[in-house]
């Protein structure tokens, strides 16, 4: 495997001293596209604000994440804001709330381009024309010089989209980017997304909650419960032979757009409390194949196939190795 | 027999353009007809702005038509506000997205489901008491969490007890608009399989109203697509999601991401969806079809009955 861009060892946080990530060991390699999934507060999205140091002076975080060497905790705020924006950059669910209200979208995305590259007046107005027309959003001329309330929902995220790659980032982070978008402005956003990966050849790790979108966009998919990933897989895989039973509980538990009808397989349960986390594995409370065993020790992944893994004890491991 | 039925039903309001433009006339619904009979499933499916909720809230008296007739067991709604009206409503309830939104922070889960019986005037303290143990029962709600507040409860539990207190009088329709939208997945499923397991027990009509189509296609009987407040399509839904005929169906359909291979080809279309105060001429939906010819902007496609029962409202597509 080529050298990895970030690489994030036994990442820990805290809010109070509740865990929110329990251990998080996760590689994103040059220009790959990975995806990581899970539902409310597995800490997808908290992964990779730990990551920036965004998160609030409340949390404890431990553990390592470099940037090609370059170690990213606690750093300087003089690294951090040469990464942030610069070689990271990130894009989230809301694009309404993150641009601000009272700047015109054009002035926004120049400000990204004096603070990343150095670019001011003709060369930078020259360059936002040029990214608005990248990230397809027509009329560039004239959509340069309105407020983001003037804008659909999907139009202002192309301009989050613009920013974000107004300090040509080698890896884009984007956090549930389609989730408040009606389904034919979803599909073009995802569209967009995919188109610019090629061109750049930047890395992308899409956060998301929906199997399907993540399915389409990434080669490579991590999926999370409670914290820490569950299972680890190319993302072919992960869809048509998921290992872990909770991989499996999701994908039993999400209706079919085609074939016939079935009665859904929900989960019991729910997720459990941080001040409630069960010894062991987390999902033991509400697994069909738990035994005492998995209340013992927290498991470690099984390889189950290549650059297959899952985090259950009562996996088979695969035969060859991975 | 049809329980509900919407007969030419158009809902218009005035928007004003800036602050002293002239008031403009938007219609969120426009001519919408359909019934939903006892015990079935009506899907409303559309993105936001297509008059899918308003269409919810004319169904449930909320609000008048504005053209049109709404009529329900066999009676024409009656104006919002007066005691007919407060009686029908004891038979139409309303589950939306919020379940928080929707509940009364202050009192406890018990309470609240006791209170449609209260104003209803239903049985007398001992037998609300039962009355609410059962619902809360029916709807998987341990009966320790009946003396809980909304905020201690989660997501899809709170969800439950606003089911089991839109269940206290024993309506003969629900109309649920995004129920389950703010849910996680594996909650979602929980509280799914609980609306058709509730509907086959007790024989309620649903008019569910949800932008997701897998959703929609795993509750329904029926389902119709709208676009700007028109029904566009409309049949039965394995065959609608499996070969859809509007151009905007195809679309809708193709854009829903699915782990797995895909069986209908993305189409991606351009453009946002237009502003209902400013409806492009003929088929609304022509400025964004790949198919437009000239007669889509100057006509307004009626819905008409295509092949397998299904009724389209397209000029390209053939009529049965």
């Amino acid at each position: 495997m080529t050298e990895p861009l970030v690489s994030i060892r036994d990442l820990r946080v805290a809010f109070h001293g509740m865990p929110a990530l329990r251990g998080i060991d996760l590689d994103v390699a040059p220009g790959e596209a990975v995806g990581l999934v899970g539902e409310s507060g597995c800490g997808k999205s908290v992964t990779w604000l730990a990551a920036l140091g965004l998160l609030p002076g409340t949390a404890t975080v431990g553990g390592s994440v470099k940037l090609q060497g370059q170690e990213l905790l606690h750093a300087a705020p003089t690294v951090l804001d040469r990464v942030r924006g610069g070689r990271i950059a990130m894009i989230f669910q809301d694009p309404a709330s993150a641009l601000n209200p009272v700047k015109k979208v054009g002035v926004q995305v120049a400000e990204a381009l004096r603070l990343h590259r150095g670019l001011e007046g003709a060369a930078a107005e020259a360059e936002v024309l040029r990214l608005f027309d990248q990230v397809g959003i027509p009329d560039a001329k004239r959509r340069i010089h309105i407020y983001p309330h003037e804008m659909s929902g999907g139009q202002n995220q192309r301009v989050m989209i613009a920013m974000a790659l107004a300090g040509q980032p080698e890896l884009l982070v984007a956090d549930e980017p389609t989730t408040a978008l009606d389904a034919t402005i979803q599909a073009q956003i995802l569209d967009l997304l995919r188109r610019l990966q090629q061109e750049t050849g930047m890395a992308l790790v899409l956060i998301s909650h929906d199997l399907g979108v993540v399915a389409e966009m990434c080669r490579r998919v991590c999926v999370m419960y409670a914290g820490r990933i569950v299972e680890e897989s190319p993302s072919e895989a992960l869809f048509a032979h998921p290992r872990h039973p909770y991989t499996q509980g999701l994908l039993a538990a999400l209706p079919d757009m085609v074939g016939p009808r079935r009665r859904l397989e929900a989960i019991p349960g729910g997720v459990p409390e941080p001040w409630n986390m069960p010894p062991g594995c987390a999902f033991a409370p509400r697994c069909d194949r738990a035994t005492p065993e998995c209340g013992a020790g927290m498991p470690g992944f099984v390889p189950v196939g290549p650059a297959h893994q899952a985090a259950c004890i009562h996996v088979q491991p695969a035969t060859v190795p991975a | 027999m049809s329980l509900l039925s919407l007969e030419g039903v158009s809902r218009v309001y005035a928007t004003r353009r800036g602050l002293f433009g002239k008031p403009v006339p938007v219609r969120a619904v426009d001519h919408v007809s359909f019934s939903v009979a006892p015990g079935r499933t009506l899907g409303i499916v559309g993105e936001s702005g297509c008059g899918k909720s308003t269409t919810g809230r004319v169904a449930l008296g909320i609000e008048r038509p504005s053209e049109g007739s709404v009529t329900f067991e066999g009676a024409t709604m009656p104006m919002p506000g007066t005691p007919e009206w407060r009686r029908m409503r004891a038979r139409l309830q309303l589950v939306h997205q919020d379940p928080l939104g929707a509940m009364d922070r202050r009192l406890t889960v018990a309470a609240q489901v006791a209170e449609p019986l209260e104003i209803h005037g239903i049985g007398d303290k001992a037998e609300r008491t039962d009355r609410v143990a059962a619902l809360l029962r029916d709807v998987g709600l341990r009966a320790d969490l009946a003396e809980r507040h909304p905020h201690e409860l989660s997501g899809g539990q709170r969800q439950r007890a606003v089911l089991a207190r839109a269940l206290a009088t024993d309506p003969a329709l629900l109309v649920a608009d995004e129920p389950v939208s703010a849910l996680d997945v594996s909650i979602q499923a929980q509280v799914i399989n609980m609306l058709t397991d509730l509907q086959e027990a007790r024989g309620i009509a649903m008019l569910f109203i949800s932008h997701d189509l897998k959703v929609v296609r795993q509750v329904s009987h029926e389902v119709a697509v709208m676009y700007l407040g028109r029904i566009v399509e409309q049949g039965d839904p394995e065959a609608i999601f499996a070969d859809p005929l509007h151009p905007y169906s195809r679309a809708l359909v193709s854009a829903i991401p699915v782990p797995g291979p895909r069986r209908i080809e993305r189409i991606v279309l351009s453009g946002d969806p237009p502003n209902p105060a400013d409806r492009p001429s003929g088929c609304a939906f022509h400025p964004r079809c790949p198919l437009a010819v000239s007669a889509c902007r100057a006509e307004v496609p009626e819905l008409k009955a295509a092949a397998d029962g299904r009724q389209v409202a397209c000029h390209l597509v053939e009529a049965a």
